[in-house]
């Protein structure tokens, strides 16, 4: 046994050849990339690779009709990779690229801090004319060079909110993905931020040999290693342009705001917040003066009052207080409540009609006695255990129409309103409340706070009778891998319900004593209700919401017009121009539309 | 008093070459990870921080091994195998997955590799196995207990899903081989398994370059009895017949998207974002080092994250893009160095559990050293292994740190065994 093991020991020399051999083998490998085969090699003297990003188109932006909202043009950024740049002649390269030496030292400095041998931008978005003067140039100064980028261009000055900007990144942006390096674009508002991944494609990279002329000599290794950048892919919204501009062109000079919305399917057809700005303006290398002077001026147009302005809805909340006292069964369409005119308590009636009025009468006259006693009648009925159980009834039901919370879909920045919880009165008026104390509640004032975009909706779910689809802005992606679908909400109140209330809606227009009658558009049946936002702060609000045509609704629209009184006098008309402009295509009564636009005068 | 003796008596050039490559990965894992708003090498928030205490935490380890008594090892192999063992069944169980392979256990911030460990417990189960006196190679049963001693936590490894690691047991055949099991067969089939590797990787040109220079040495070596001639010469074109099928097979037996696939797994398709892409990556960083390299910190293709896990798996790419040709050439010297010094140590040892434990932590740094450069110059498919010593991490550094110096106190220690 022992000699066996002597015998064996002869083995290490096997195991150590074998050691050997393939550490030879190894070098001779390494020999021949680092040493003998030229496609490796770069001899760092004469030559360095430059890596190129090769940014991606970004995705377009397209109306529903397929009109282009958002493209790209080229614009040209100066890279520089501050290990190379040495021996430049500042004065003159400053003179060229008409800076001063102060900016150039700036510049320089806050490259190098982020790295001295990876390429940061030195200039960026200089014009194509200024590109074509400073390249025939740069041959002078090593480490500098061009690198393409597109910018955004909306060939229509509309919808600067839904579309939003983009902007370079910032460090936590930078953080939070990889994806990005110092000074790439990212979406930072409307649809460029929310579908940010998927119209920013994906990079690709070019190497390059440049030599010591800081020129571009060949691709590396004839491109082998390169990637091709990838386009984002294309969106269709569903925004109609012509009706967006439209919009836009009724509510110049005024505060406000119009959501128009595709009631089967919660697309997003128009979306007015005025005062509004240029999109074209935060474009280019001026982007960040433009807008700190759009954020510091006094009207705020980078705020979309459309989705964060939030209202008292007035009388246009009536409909779903009346709508739930008829889901509660404590009356029906035909149940007549007296009205006293100005003389009824505890809330007045603003309008003269006859009494006692039935549901249709009391929307058309936007009767405030008579939503109260159903309001009344609904929180005392024996149907409920309690007030409290009754009030929740209501709660459950109005938050039901999407009220009271945010939007969940591709719209950001959507903000909840309020829809007043139980638990909010019992601690004001520590636990002792009752129908009389929240009366305020039943004409649409109180603590309710809804935004137009929620209005708009709430007619779109009126029209629709029953449901509504989340609103959201996209109609398609121009890929067919992408798609997006939103929830569905089905509102838990009988057809017959919202049957009789769109009635009483049609004859705001159609009655004789109809608060929009005004507003009547020819051949086209129009549901909808006025209201009046009471204001602390100055003249009230004149809001409206409405949907048509009555038996299909094609469009379910809302519009708020700050300080401008009763909603019957400009925010009804303006939904009526919209309504026809949509369905019609033109304009039929010149007069309404000169006198809606004669309130930007006032101004 | 004795400790102090024990530690005296260590074999001064292992431990050298031990620290100059601990201290190379150092300055490599800085080089790649370099950050130059954290430019101390002690900043314990950057990676080079890190591998820096732990290069300090294996040595205090490996210091308290010295302490130990030097039959504990021998003694404790089973024990220490079942922990392993242990360790393998729990991060099946309560694992954390780490590109794409559940083979990590977390304890808070501090993550640990069980299949490193097992790698050390197989190293001592198998030493003690082996080395007992009374195991008789002859027997059906001793082949398959050592063979079964590999297996067990080869086949646990690759339950986790990490092929790589698992592929590092099949090393543990040279150890058997070493101490006198079946050679021919485990040659024959160790050949095969390569062959076949290989054939599908390079040209098969290549291959016969390759046979026909081994053909060579081994005739150089051997008796050259006409027998042997024959017998070698007929080993040589059963080799090529061999790769000549293999080759056929693969291009007129496998449908193109099946060969694409293969070809994807080993590195040898432009899969540009897949594996493909970091092997490239990695040529064009080694091979644009050149002849002397483009200086200390100077590279630019690991700092511009062209190769990824370049502090890891790919930490070659930094010595051969920044220090060229001569540093690598070097570096591969030290790790010859390396492993031809502990065979040289496990040869002149008494106890033939210190030798045979020698032989298998030989293997083991011979695997990686092999695997891993391998990888990352595309000779062999990419296999994410670390390099010893070199590589960024904490358990995989502790690991091999500990198979050094309990073999250091092994030999140290060798003059008390009778
Ligand atoms: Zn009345």
């Amino acid at each position: 046994m022992i000699k066996n093991k002597i015998n064996y020991s002869q083995r290490k020399y096997v195991i150590g050849s074998i050691f050997i051999l393939v550490a030879i083998i190894l070098i001779i490998k390494l020999f021949i990339i680092q040493i003998v085969d030229d496609s490796y090699k770069q001899s760092s003297e004469s030559n360095t690779l430059r890596y190129i990003t090769q940014y991606p188109q970004r995705g377009k932006i397209y109306d529903r009709n397929g009109k282009l909202l958002v493209y790209n043009d080229a614009v040209y950024d100066l890279m520089i990779i501050p290990s190379q740049a040495k021996n430049i002649d500042t004065a003159s390269f400053c003179k060229l690229l008409n800076i001063n030496n102060e900016t150039y030292n700036t510049s320089f400095n806050k490259a190098k801090k982020y790295s001295s041998i990876t390429p940061s931008i030195f200039i960026s978005q200089i014009t194509k004319e200024e590109y074509g003067r400073i390249a025939e140039m740069l041959y002078r100064y090593p480490g500098f060079y061009f690198q393409t980028r597109s910018i955004r261009q909306y060939p229509l000055p509309i919808a600067a909110h839904t579309l939003g900007s983009i902007g370079e990144v910032t460090k936590p942006e930078m953080e939070h993905d990889a994806y990005y390096k110092l000074g790439d674009y990212i979406g930072k508002s409307g649809i460029e931020k929310y579908y940010e991944k998927q119209l920013r494609g994906k990079k690709g990279i070019k190497i390059t040999v440049v030599d010591v002329h800081n020129r571009e000599k060949e691709r590396y290794m004839g491109g082998a290693f390169d990637t091709l950048p990838e386009s984002g892919d294309d969106i269709i919204l569903g925004l109609d342009a012509d009706l967006q501009a439209y919009g836009e062109y009724l509510m110049a000079g005024k505060t406000g705001s119009i959501v128009a919305i595709e009631p089967t399917t919660g697309q997003i057809l128009a979306m007015v917040s005025s005062p509004t700005y240029d999109p074209n303006e935060l474009v280019g290398r001026q982007r960040g003066q433009r807008y700190n002077d759009l954020l510091n001026n006094p009207d705020k147009p980078l705020i979309n009052r459309a989705i964060s302005g939030t209202y008292p809805p007035g009388s246009t909340f009536k409909m779903i207080n009346g709508l739930v006292s008829l889901q509660s069964g404590v009356m029906n369409a035909n149940t007549p409540y007296p009205c006293n005119g100005k003389n009824s308590a505890p809330i007045k009636c603003t309008h003269s009609h006859g009494s006692p009025v039935r549901l249709y009468d009391a929307i058309e006259n936007s009767c405030n006695p008579y939503f109260w006693q159903a309001f009344q009648a609904m929180m005392n009925s024996s149907r409920f255990k309690s007030q409290k159980d009754a009030f929740q009834f209501w709660y459950d039901h109005v938050t039901s129409f999407g009220l009271g919370r945010a939007c969940e879909s591709d719209i950001p920045f959507t903000v909840s309103g309020n829809i007043p919880k139980k638990e909010f009165y019992d601690k004001v008026y520590r636990g002792v409340w009752n129908a009389m104390t929240i009366r305020s509640l039943s004409i649409g004032q109180g603590e309710i706070l809804v935004t137009p975009l929620q209005l708009a909706n709430v007619a779109a779910a009126i029209g629709n009778e029953g449901y509504f689809i989340e609103p959201h802005y996209i109609k398609s992606f121009n890929n067919p891998n992408d798609s997006v679908s939103f929830e569905r909400h089905v509102i838990d109140i009988k057809k017959q319900h919202f049957k009789d209330v769109k009635k009483g809606m049609q004859s705001v227009f159609e009655g004789d004593h109809g608060t929009a009658r005004w507003s009547r558009i020819p051949d086209i049946t129009v549901g909808g209700k006025t209201g009046t936002a009471e204001n602390p702060h100055g003249q009230d609000h004149s809001i409206f919401m409405a949907f048509a045509p009555v038996e299909n609704p094609q469009i379910a629209i809302s519009v708020v017009v700050e300080n401008a009184g009763f909603g019957s006098t400009w925010a009804a008309p303006i939904a009526s121009l919209m309504i026809e402009k949509y369905i019609r295509g033109e304009i039929t009564r010149p007069n309404v539309e000169k006198r809606v636009l004669t309130l930007n005068e006032n101004e | 008093m004795r400790s102090r003796t024990t530690i005296g008596r260590i074999d001064i050039w292992l431990f050298v070459i031990y620290l100059a490559l601990m201290t190379i990965g150092l300055l490599s894992i800085y080089a790649a990870a370099f950050n130059a708003d954290h430019p101390h090498i002690y900043d314990f928030s950057q990676n080079y921080g890190k591998q820096l205490v732990f290069i300090g935490g294996s040595l205090l380890v490996g210091f308290a091994i010295l302490l130990i008594d030097a039959k504990f090892f021998n003694a404790f192999a089973y024990v220490i195998y079942g922990l392993s063992i242990l360790s393998l069944l729990l991060v099946l169980v309560v694992g954390s997955k780490i590109s794409g392979s559940t083979s990590w256990i977390q304890f808070g911030s501090f993550s640990f590799q069980p299949s490193e460990f097992a790698k050390f417990g197989t190293a001592l189960a198998l030493a003690h196995y082996l080395g007992k006196l009374d195991t008789d190679f002859t027997k059906l049963k001793t082949k398959l207990i050592a063979y079964g001693i590999v297996l067990f936590p080869m086949m646990l490894v690759l339950a986790q899903g990490d092929a790589g690691s698992a592929a590092v047991f099949i090393i543990f055949l040279f150890v058997i081989y070493r101490e006198g099991m079946g050679g021919k067969i485990l040659i024959i089939g160790f050949v095969a398994a390569t062959l076949f590797i290989i054939s599908l990787c390079v040209s098969k040109w290549y291959i016969m370059i390759g046979l026909a220079v081994i053909y060579a040495i081994f005739l150089l070596m051997i008796d050259r009895t006409k027998k042997n001639i024959w017998l070698l010469t007929g080993i040589l074109i059963a080799a090529c017949a061999f790769v000549f099928s293999v080759d056929f097979a693969f291009h007129h037996v496998l449908k193109p998207h099946q060969q694409t696939r293969i070809n994807i797994i080993l590195g040898k398709e432009h899969d540009i974002r897949g594996v493909g892409y970091n092997l490239n990556q990695s040529m064009i960083a080694i091979g644009s080092g050149g002849f002397s390299g483009k200086g200390y910190l100077k590279g630019t293709m690991t700092k511009y994250n062209f190769v990824p896990e370049q502090h890891t798996d790919f930490i070659f790419c930094t010595v051969g893009e920044e220090s060229g040709f001569i540093g690598c050439f070097f570096l591969i010297a030290l790790y010859l160095a390396l492993m031809l010094r502990i065979i040289y140590l496990a040869e002149r040892q008494r106890s033939a559990f210190s030798r045979i434990y020698g032989y298998g932590i030989a293997c083991i740094f011979f695997f990686h050293f092999a695997i891993n450069i391998g990888m990352t110059i595309g000779l062999v498919p990419v296999i994410g292994i670390p390099l010893p010593f070199l590589s960024y991490g904490g358990s995989s550094l502790l690991m091999f740190s500990m198979m050094i110096f309990v073999f250091l106190k092994q030999d140290a220690n060798r003059m008390n065994i009778l």
